[in-house]
């Protein structure tokens, strides 16, 4: 109850900023690469950070999902259109995961990571080749039909999808992979099958944050998804904790918020960037969260016990 | 009634040749013991009963209802819905999980809802998330760590975490339990309250038991039959008191009587 509270305030107040123009146009660009960061964190927390795949490939789901919802948008641009390519995007991208999945899941760490890097820029390059997906050029007026409602929308619904997905049997079975594969194979969970699922889900997630991105800046090329892209994304899931996803939230926030900050700084806003990153990295080495999970009950504790502190005081 | 009939299994790694020709054979319900010498291939037939490796030849049947199933070549976890489950000599637990989610994991066999219902959390997920949960701690109460279910299993003492290997194990509801030296480690009293614990659970779940140990109080004790490898084969086979006066078995570990001193 107090989760759907929460969540209604949330969505409120910053609808009415918008609708107030406190929110300019340039600050909502903002928030909705803060909520496709979200997405593609948190749905890559589940490959890597929960079931222990290091995955270097999200930017090449993404861009499965961009592409086929582009395509959709741009010949039924409806919003009937925007959703069926939401959707469309997302299953094309989450087949692609199955079919990847299925043989590079056999290999461990670094293989598996260098694998499904070499998958996304296979990706990459069949759409910078390819005569409809106007090559290097990329679509061009791409229907926008994403506002804060929907981005909003999808946000909750994959974010709450994963959390609960992580909290049952199923997400369980992923877990005990990430902590000991044989293990978990000697006590009657289908290794594979769990594996691949993971990614699976993973994949449709970044199909959908690639939906959503081509549906709202309107253009895409393939050079939008390439492997800075991939390592964007880790970088929030590290960053966050492996294993936490109010983490991949809270530091999909923070890393916008320190980038739109250096905005006015353009000569040295990489290297302040690229600082803050390993300063965080030094002082948090298990991330912002570890693998812990930022709740309200957690922050109501915190409140309390500040709260009797000062008491004492 | 036989439940596992293990026929002239081999494995070789390269040159080397750690089970040869292995055969085996446990009626139901009984306690037997594994030993041999360091080095002998005891964790490796282990490992083939378990599907962790497969064999180079032989054949491994359970035999489940009077059914039988060929379990090599099959995977661990086809190995383990079979009704055979293991604990490892070096400790194999999900170390950053709890107690309670460490036995709930074994229980995956039990789980009847979707992945649907645990995207969504629909009422079916709840009722069976409790039940399971439930079922859990009755299984933690019989090795006395129901207190501790919330505790992360690395922070266990190390006793402690030999027992939640035994109870993981029995959560995965098997016919057959293989304890690879479940001992280890342990001081004289620890180890009598193992043999407890061993005997107890056996009563409790009608387990057929096989396990690995140097800690020959313990074999000698509780084992109605012994089987004895070295060098990856089986040297001996009977009950404590044959075992105890072998002459190869005592050769094994002693080495042989050197006569022309």
């Amino acid at each position: 109850m107090k989760k759907l509270v929460t969540l209604g305030l949330t969505y409120a107040i910053i609808q009415i900023l918008i609708m107030t123009n406190i929110i300019s146009d340039y600050l909502q660009a903002t928030l909705v690469t803060v909520c496709i960061n979200i997405i593609l964190a948190v749905s890559l927390n589940l490959i890597t950070g929960f079931t222990g795949q290091f995955s270097l490939g999200h930017a090449g789901f993404m861009s499965i999902g961009a592409y086929v919802c582009a395509f959709i948008t741009l010949r039924t641009p409806t919003i009937y259109g925007f959703l069926i390519g939401v959707f469309s995007g997302a299953i094309a991208a989450a087949l692609i995961g199955f079919l990847v999945g299925l043989p590079t899941l056999r290999l461990r760490g670094d293989y598996l990571a260098i694998a499904t890097l070499g998958m996304s820029e296979i990706i990459r390059i069949i759409f910078l080749n390819l005569e409809i997906t106007n090559g290097a050029a990329g679509l061009n007026g791409i229907p926008q039909f994403v506002n804060w409602t929907w981005m909003f929308v999808f946000v909750v619904a994959t974010v709450l999808g994963i959390s609960n997905f992580i909290k049952s049997a199923h997400g369980r079975a992923c877990i005990s992979i990430r902590e000991d594969e044989i293990a978990a194979d000697a006590m009657g969970i289908n290794t594979i099958k769990y594996k691949v699922t993971a990614f699976v889900i993973g994949a449709f997630c970044a199909g959908i944050a690639g939906a959503l991105y081509a549906s709202y800046f309107y253009f895409i090329k393939p050079d939008l998804f390439g492997f800075l892209k991939s390592v964007d994304i880790l970088v929030i899931v590290v960053l966050g904790g492996l294993g936490s996803i109010s983490g991949s939230i809270l530091a999909a926030i923070l890393l916008a918020l320190i980038s739109t900050y250096l905005q006015s700084f353009p000569e040295i806003r990489m290297v302040l960037y690229a600082a803050a990153l390993i300063a965080i990295m030094i002082f948090r080495p298990q991330g912002l969260m570890g693998s812990k999970e930022l709740s309200l009950e957690v922050l109501g504790k915190l409140g309390n016990s500040l709260k009797s502190k000062r008491g004492r005081v | 009634m036989t439940i596992l009939d293990v026929k002239k299994i081999t494995k070789s790694f390269g040159g080397l040749t750690a089970v040869a020709k292995a055969s085996l054979k446990l009626e139901k319900g009984e306690l037997v013991g594994l030993i041999g010498p360091n080095g002998a291939g005891k964790t490796t037939l282990f490992n083939l009963l378990t599907g962790i490796y497969t064999p180079d030849s032989g054949t491994i049947s359970l035999f489940k209802d009077s059914e039988e199933i060929a379990l090599q070549g099959l995977r661990p976890n086809k190995i383990c819905r079979a009704g055979l489950a293991r604990t490892f000599q070096n400790i194999r637990l999900f170390k950053d999980l709890t107690v309670l989610e460490n036995v709930l994991i074994a229980m995956h066999k039990n789980v009847e809802y979707g992945f649907l219902q645990s995207f969504l959390h629909l009422p079916s997920y709840g009722r069976q998330e409790k039940e399971l949960v439930d079922e859990c701690i009755e299984l933690l109460k019989i090795f006395n760590l129901e207190d501790k279910k919330d505790e992360l299993a690395k922070n266990l003492p190390y006793g402690e975490q030999r027992h939640l290997e035994i109870a993981r194990a029995l959560a995965t509801n098997p016919s057959l339990l293989l304890l690879d030296e479940p001992a280890a480690g342990m001081n004289p009293a620890e180890t009598a309250e193992l043999t407890q614990i061993i005997k107890g659970i056996r009563e409790k779940f009608d387990l057929t038991i096989l396990l690995i140990e140097h800690d020959m109080s313990l074999v000698m004790n509780i084992c109605e039959r012994i089987y004895v490898l070295d060098y990856g084969m089986v040297i001996a086979s009977g009950t404590p008191e044959e075992i105890r006066s072998n002459k190869r078995v005592i050769e094994a570990y002693l080495g042989e009587e050197v006569n022309d001193a």
